[in-house]
């Protein structure tokens, strides 16, 4: 048996160590929100929090997770959650919607860290949350609001 | 059994033929206003289909489609599937705006199979571009009746003239009396009225929510993570499924060496040959998956060389060779004029030869298929797909079942492109009805995204040769086209449209709209072995820019100014000229440079296009970077004739000319050996963030009918850039992606 502290829950799961996090999370856990991409850490759709920090859920297996909080787009929350969440329905954001919960996930870890990001922040900080739509327009509009909205 | 590797293209779509309807042109068939209605096309069982030709016209069973629920929220049962385009929003603002309901009321779903929805002129599909403008006036007829037979109903109730009755958002008032009543509260009255046989529409000028911008349906579950896909589907008791298809397309396992040491396994149910395949099923995707990619399969041998099949020396290179390579007579495409005298006597010939290569969808959401059999004899299916009652009629064969207990549900889908159409073994649904049939359990089958990238159709690589007769003034008097190839309309659709002419194949190439006297295409089909599938803007992807790019060697042969060149052979055209004037206001004035903008060399490039009914002109704004091109700004000018969402347009419009540039950049699914190259993202490269161009868009309503919507931004980017990438590096490119070149300038 294996603990997770996921959204501030303590969980147990019986797999292997070495499963990735995004599948204990979307298989065992019913929490379908964090979506599985490319498998390999390219696309960023896995992306969830560990202590507050961006990572790529099918790149972080459940036995080093250890005592970290784990946290999903299901728990999300908190200043910049909220902003962002906000600023993505005002900007009306998404169009299929399959990578925002990543996007939305990097874009709250870069606004806990970084309040303020300049243009070349947001681009970085995103780089590795790919897009097929091509929301990227509204993406950095969105990360730009959020961050204003946190200021108000 | 019925099996993927039986799916024949020449039977693909054989389903799909209507009884008595044959040769229908593309162009006629997509028209909206054509005549018949092919009722109940998709339905094999003659007495269903007799059923249904006799007894429902598709679009006009209000209960079919609409429900009034006592909350005040409207639930639509909607033809169309959402993923991504905005349908689901959009079918909410036009139904309500005649229904007279807020459309944030509405909750739109993907309706299951059934002739009602066979409102494409009698056929269902979401694609083409064409859910908004086929559906425009079912939509608005629907909601339109709906309030008729609330008001009657609301008149008998309270015994007053149906002329003293009005309604507001949901409400039936009579101002006289100050009475009101819901519409939840009238609609067992009104359902039980004959619909009247004409309704009249709300007028256009006093439209509250078509043409407005108004919010996605779908926006606050999509940023919550609640929005739930193919991939999101659990039920009970259900088995997840992990697959490995041979490396050589077609190839089938033989013996696979360590199966007992598999079925032992932490979580292994059991291990599966399929067509093409093999499978384990197990208690999660992780395990599944671990196990099947550590089998030791050994595979039949693919052919060794010819292009019958992807052979074991098949090569995209060695596919282009021999579309070049072709003799074949072609078929005439579009003739207009005497091409021939016309080069006989012209001052200048000119030539050129285009390609553009073999492409992935590369949608973010790996294809899942979910498949129960349910004690009631019925086979349900979650799938992603775009034709549900195309996969329904093959899911009954594969399981051999009639296709009356075929429940189909269609969730949104995580990117669309035309990925999901039924292209043979393209999809993992004939393995998940297979394996819930094998196991006795339900079970949910997931690609990796290897195995999709393996198992993709592709966009067909394509090939065209163009010349160009230039008069003494330097002015085009003939152009010849030869495109050699295949499209996805001849080889999937090939029992509806008889035109030897595959228009999937040739659209962006006949049909512009210059002034050239004298035009000869021709078509020449040559088969490809690899499995070819609607992308995008379909011939338009890489036709356009073919001939668009070949319209500027025409200008540079001429020594014309190729912006000018264009006002010229379009003056008789004001609907392409004033696109041309709004582009060129948008972007400042045409300019094409070379100029310099902080230092760095900049150009512009500018083309047209005519994609599924609407109009582009689009100019793009390249400099060159570290050898590779850097696309700066985008200037869209689209006409798509009226709207009904100017955000969505405007979305979809970016969204097209985002996957237009990145094609135009870096896609390619090259073969060599008989496999694919690619097999994630890091070897099949998409556009990324940082490439990311601005992207300035300028809606037309001209009042044409209504085009299309979610493709036509893509097709002119691509000769945009390349024009503009001439202009600065004196470069012309003629094979995409621009990847493959490098550039000095």
């Amino acid at each position: 048996m294996i603990k997770l502290k996921i959204n501030g829950t303590e969980r147990e799961i019986d797999a292997d160590e070495d499963t990735p996090l995004l599948w204990a999370l979307r298989d065992e856990f019913d929490m379908t929100g964090t979506k599985f991409g490319c498998g390999v850490g390219l696309c960023g759709a896995c992306t969830v929090h560990l202590d507050g920090v961006a990572v790529r859920g099918c790149q972080t297996a459940i036995g080093d997770v250890g005592a970290s909080e784990v946290t999903t787009i299901e728990g999300i929350a908190g200043k910049a959650a909220e902003a962002v969440k906000a600023a993505w329905v005002d900007l009306q954001v998404p169009q299929c919607g399959y990578c925002q919960s990543g996007q939305i996930m990097s874009a709250t870890a870069l606004l806990t860290d970084n309040p303020k990001p300049s243009d070349d922040d947001i681009v970085t900080a995103m780089d590795g949350n790919a897009c097929r739509c091509a929301t990227y327009v509204r993406i950095h509009a969105a990360v730009k609001r959020a961050s204003e909205m946190m200021e108000g | 059994m019925k099996i993927a590797h039986d799916f024949a293209p020449a039977e693909a779509l054989a389903l799909m033929k209507p009884d008595g309807v044959t040769n229908l042109s593309r162009r006629g068939f997509l028209g909206v206003s054509a005549g018949a209605l092919l009722i109940g096309a998709l339905l094999p069982a003659g007495q269903a289909r007799a059923q249904a030709s006799e007894a429902i016209k598709p679009g006009t069973r209000i209960p079919a489609f609409l429900e009034l629920r006592s909350d005040g929220t409207v639930r639509l049962l909607s033809p169309f599937v959402e993923g991504g385009q905005g349908i689901a929003t959009g079918a909410a603002q036009i139904v309500g705006e005649e229904l007279d309901v807020h459309p944030s009321r509405f909750a739109v779903e993907c309706a299951p199979p059934g002739p009602d929805y066979a409102v494409i002129n009698g056929l269902r599909m979401t694609g083409g571009s064409f859910s908004t403008r086929s559906s425009y006036m079912v939509f608005r007829q629907l909601g339109a009746s709906l309030r008729d037979m609330l008001i009657r109903a609301a008149a008998a109730r309270l015994d007053v003239p149906r002329a003293e009755l009005d309604t507001d958002d949901g409400v039936v008032r009579h101002a006289a009396s100050g009475r009101s009543i819901v519409y939840a509260d009238l609609v067992a009255e009104a359902l039980k009225l004959e619909p009247a046989s004409e309704v009249a529409l709300r007028d256009p000028s006093t439209f509250r929510y078509i043409r407005q911008p108004m919010d996605r349906l779908d926006v606050r579950d999509k940023s919550t993570g609640k929005a739930v896909y193919a991939i999101d589907q659990k039920v009970e008791g259900m088995l997840y499924a992990a697959v490995v298809h041979g490396e050589h397309f077609g190839t089938e396992p033989t013996a696979i060496a360590n199966e007992a040491e598999t079925l032992t396994m932490s979580g292994v149910h059991a291990v599966h040959r399929l067509p093409g395949a093999v499978a384990v099923t197990a208690n999660s995707w992780f395990r599944a998956r671990k196990a099947v990619e550590q089998l030791e399969v050994t595979w039949t041998a693919p052919k060794p060389t010819g292009l019958d099949t992807i052979a074991a020396d098949f090569s995209s290179a060695g596919m282009l060779a021999a579309l070049k390579a072709s003799t074949d007579k072609g078929v005439p495409a579009e003739t207009v004029g005497d091409a021939d005298a016309a080069f006989a006597s012209a001052a200048r010939l000119i030539e050129a030869d285009y390609d553009a290569p073999y492409l992935a969808h590369g949608q973010l959401e790996p294809p899942s298929a979910l498949a129960r059999f349910n004690e009631d004899g019925t086979l349900e299916l979650w799938i992603s797909n775009q034709m549900p009652e195309l996969f329904q009629m093959y899911a009954a064969k594969t399981a051999d079942v009639p296709v009356e207990k075929v429940i189909v549900h269609s969730p949104m889908l995580g990117g669309f492109f035309g990925r999901h159409f039924l292209y043979g073994s393209s999809s993992p649904f004939f393995q998940a009805i297979l394996l819930a049939k094998e196991t006795g359990k339900p079970v949910k089958v997931l690609w990796s995204r290897e195995e999709e990238f393996k198992m993709d159709a592709a966009r067909p690589l394509s090939f065209s040769r163009f010349s160009a007769a230039l008069d003494k003034d330097g002015m085009p008097v003939a152009i010849k086209v030869r495109t050699v190839g295949e499209g996805p309309i001849g080889r999937w659709f090939s029992s509806v449209f008889k035109d030897p002419v595959d228009s999937s194949a040739v659209e962006g190439i006949v049909a512009k709209p210059y002034a050239i006297p004298n035009r000869s295409m021709e078509y020449v089909k040559v088969v490809h072995p690899v499995t070819i599938a609607f992308w995008r803007s379909v011939g338009h992807s890489m036709n356009d820019y073919f001939s668009e790019s070949f319209f500027d060697e025409i200008a540079a042969a001429g020594d014309k100014d190729p912006y000018e060149l264009r006002r010229v052979l379009l003056q008789d055209k004001p609907r392409h000229l004033h696109l041309l004037d709004v582009v060129a206001t948008m972007s400042g004035g045409w300019k094409r440079g070379p100029y310099e903008v902080e230092g760095v060399k900049r150009a512009r490039g500018v083309s047209m296009a005519s994609p599924f009914g609407s109009e582009t002109a689009t100019i793009a704004e390249v400099s060159i970077e570290d050898g590779s091109v850097r696309v700066h700004n985008l200037w869209i000018a689209f006409d798509p004739g009226s709207i009904v969402n100017p955000r969505i347009v405007q979305s979809q419009v970016e969204s097209a000319a985002a996957l237009g540039l990145s094609a135009t950049l870096h896609e390619e699914l090259p073969y060599e050996g008989g496999v694919r190259q690619v097999s994630n993202y890091d070897t099949y490269t998409i556009l990324s963030r940082d490439e990311m161009p601005k992207v300035h868009v300028e809606i037309v309503e001209s009042g044409e009918p209504m085009g299309g919507v979610g493709e036509p931004g893509l097709p002119g980017v691509a000769p945009a850039v390349v024009n503009a990438v001439a202009a600065l590096t004196g470069q012309r490119i003629r094979s995409l992606p621009l990847a493959k070149a490098t550039f000095g300038a």
